[in-house]
């Protein structure tokens, strides 16, 4: 396990234990951008005024969070903040296939709003000791907000799993579908025992163990199934994603490329 | 001071408010002695039918004007070319369907629902914005609308909020507070395009001018067209004329959009009168916006294809909220959250 010692800035830091943080804060911000930005396309058009207004915060809490783990990825020497979110090419981001996908129905964007917040929680739960003091800094800041969304999925999910024949239906066909993505988030990187053994973070297989866990209970309890002998679906901690990725960075870098070096 | 039942506050057409009624001459007095001094009408308090059915309308225009006023500019969210517009854009958007919350509340205490108000605005009945009827076709757009459209929707609602139906007002105060913000969100961004590059600039400029007859109508038909000015003013539904209006927006912003290094299309002949204190400007064809507010603008059916598409998917996600079940099982889920 972790070698007790800290890092208590960027300075502090180096060798493979930079690279491997530096690759930890990429695979942080860019889930948090991607699944921001989708959660944001929901702004205007849910199916609730209410629920189109606790999409719209939780898109910006994600993206607020991408902003801040790109802003320590630039105090390690990294591009700013903009350069990196708007001009990377699809092969240099870190995301999960879960976080880009098109959100599709309110039941899969439901569905992987919990299961990614299940993640989120669990992940920033281990890493509230991070050895990298401006990470586990961060990590406490945002807790009473995750605690927050936490509690919105696991409602929706109950809500919409247990309120009609219909509904559950819809939900049980997007828990099929989002399912191996989510397992997708927890794919080991070259840096996984890097990162456990400098206590920067949690080894992937740690956050997956809570996380099915965890999922398979509130699944059942919201009268869903828990998919079995899943196949993960992998790549995106490597840059391999689904075609919807490149789809979103095109509209997303639109405007930024009219004008790559004039602030907007 | 005339009160009926609370229970029958939501009871439209039951209390002797129509001309004719007995009482009516009397009730009328009493509340339009109460409105002039200034006080607040209250959902359970008794009204002229006629006031009721104004204010319905008057505030479910002003909500589905929120509702639409977000596709525009929410259509660009994927596109902002910065996290921290990309943040400003959405947070911004979020309020106007919160606004629109908010609305849908107040018009809900005169007696209409939420859902047949969005019934009526997707089948084209209830009318919206002029402004939300046109394409935000570019990022400048959105800068547009944030800035002026805001500024124009500041000078009406902060009126309006002096207004004597309670829910309404105090509607409005919490809006005119959000709108500020939009205000400077949209000044900013317009600043940063106004001093950027030349394709900023130009970008900027071209919304402007696009724009420009969408904003020189947003107040309405000038006073000596419109048809409901009198009576709203007298019921202190409305304290100031559509051209007043007009007239305070011109005054506030007109120096502003020179002191960008922008213009305004020529064809408007705007020019300010020294003397009188006024600005000048070639009367807006008003037959065309009526056209326009009737569902006949550019992207009017864009905007009700949109809300209709919206409303339509999400119907099963309102269907299993609304089951005993799904009700029941609020309470389980937020207990088992820790
Ligand atoms: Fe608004
Ligand atoms: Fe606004």
């Amino acid at each position: 396990m972790s070698t007790g010692t800290t890092f208590s800035a960027a300075g502090d830091i180096q060798g493979e234990e930079r690279s491997a943080l530096i690759d930890l804060l990429y695979r942080l911000g860019d889930d948090d951008l991607m699944i921001g930005h989708r959660n944001s396309e929901w702004t205007g058009l849910a199916p609730i005024l209410e629920a189109d207004i606790a999409f719209s915060s939780m898109a910006q809490d994600e993206i607020g969070r991408a902003l801040s783990y790109y802003r320590m990825l630039h105090a390690l020497g990294e591009p700013d903040p903009d350069t990196i979110a708007f001009t990377r090419a699809a092969a240099a981001y870190r995301c999960a296939s879960l976080a880009s996908l098109d959100r599709s129905d309110w039941a899969f964007s439901t569905v992987r709003q919990y299961f990614y917040d299940v993640a989120t929680t669990r992940r920033l739960a281990l890493m509230a000791d991070s050895s990298y003091t401006p990470l586990s800094q961060f990590v406490r800041k945002v807790g009473g907000e995750q605690k927050y969304h936490m509690m919105h999925s696991r409602m929706w999910v109950v809500r919409l799993g247990k309120g009609t024949d219909e509904s559950r239906l819809l939900m049980q066909q997007a828990v099929e579908k989002a399912y191996p993505h989510a397992l997708g988030m927890f794919e080991a990187t070259e840096w996984d025992a890097v990162i456990a053994g400098s206590g920067i973070g949690p080894c992937e297989a740690d956050v997956e163990a809570s996380w099915v866990e965890e999922v398979a209970e509130h699944l059942s309890a919201s009268g869903l199934a828990v998919p079995t002998n899943v196949e993960p679906t992998y790549g995106g901690r490597c840059g391999r994603h689904p075609e919807e990725l490149g789809c979103l960075l095109e509209e997303m870098q639109k405007v930024y490329k009219l004008e790559p070096s004039a602030p907007w | 001071m005339v009160r009926v039942s609370p229970t029958r506050g939501g009871q439209p057409g039951l209390r002797g408010d129509k001309p004719g009624d007995p009482g009516y001459e009397e009730n009328l007095a009493a509340f339009e002695s109460r409105v002039s001094r200034g006080d607040k009408v209250e959902p359970g308090d008794w009204m002229p039918d006629a006031y009721r059915q104004q204010l319905i309308r008057l505030i479910h225009v002003h909500a589905n004007s929120e509702i639409c006023g977000a596709l525009p500019e929410g259509g660009w969210i994927p596109n902002a070319p910065s996290l921290k517009r990309k943040l400003a854009l959405i947070a911004k958007v979020q309020d106007e369907v919160g606004h629109a919350q908010l609305l849908y509340r107040a018009a809900e205490t005169l007696g209409k629902s939420r859902e047949e108000m969005i019934e009526e605005l997707i089948s084209g009945k209830a009318k919206y914005s002029n402004v939300f009827h046109y394409h935000a076709e570019t990022w400048a757009d959105v800068a547009t609308i944030s800035w002026l459209i805001d500024a124009g929707a500041i000078v009406n609602q902060t009126m309006m909020a002096e207004g004597s139906y309670g829910p309404y007002a105090r509607a409005l105060k919490r809006i005119c507070y959000e709108e500020a913000f939009h205000l400077t969100h949209g000044y900013d961004m317009c600043i940063t395009l106004a001093t950027g590059t030349k394709l900023q600039h130009d970008m900027l400029q071209d919304a402007v001018n696009r724009w420009w007859k969408p904003i020189m109508m947003f107040h309405g038909p000038g006073d000596k067209v419109s048809r409901h000015t009198d009576l709203l003013m007298r019921w202190r539904v409305k304290m100031k004329t559509n051209d007043e209006q007009r007239q305070q927006f011109l005054k506030q912003y007109m120096p502003k959009i020179y002191q960008l290094g922008l213009t305004v299309p020529d064809e408007w002949e705007m020019r300010f009168d020294e003397v009188e204190g006024v600005w000048r400007y070639r009367e807006p064809d008003w037959d065309e916006f009526l056209h326009v507010v009737r569902g006949n603008g550019p992207a009017s059916a864009l905007r009700l294809r949109t809300r209709k598409m919206a409303h339509e998917d999400g119907a099963w996600v309102r269907r299993a909220l609304q089951s005993a079940a799904g009700q029941s099982a609020v309470g389980e889920s937020v207990a088992g959250a820790g």
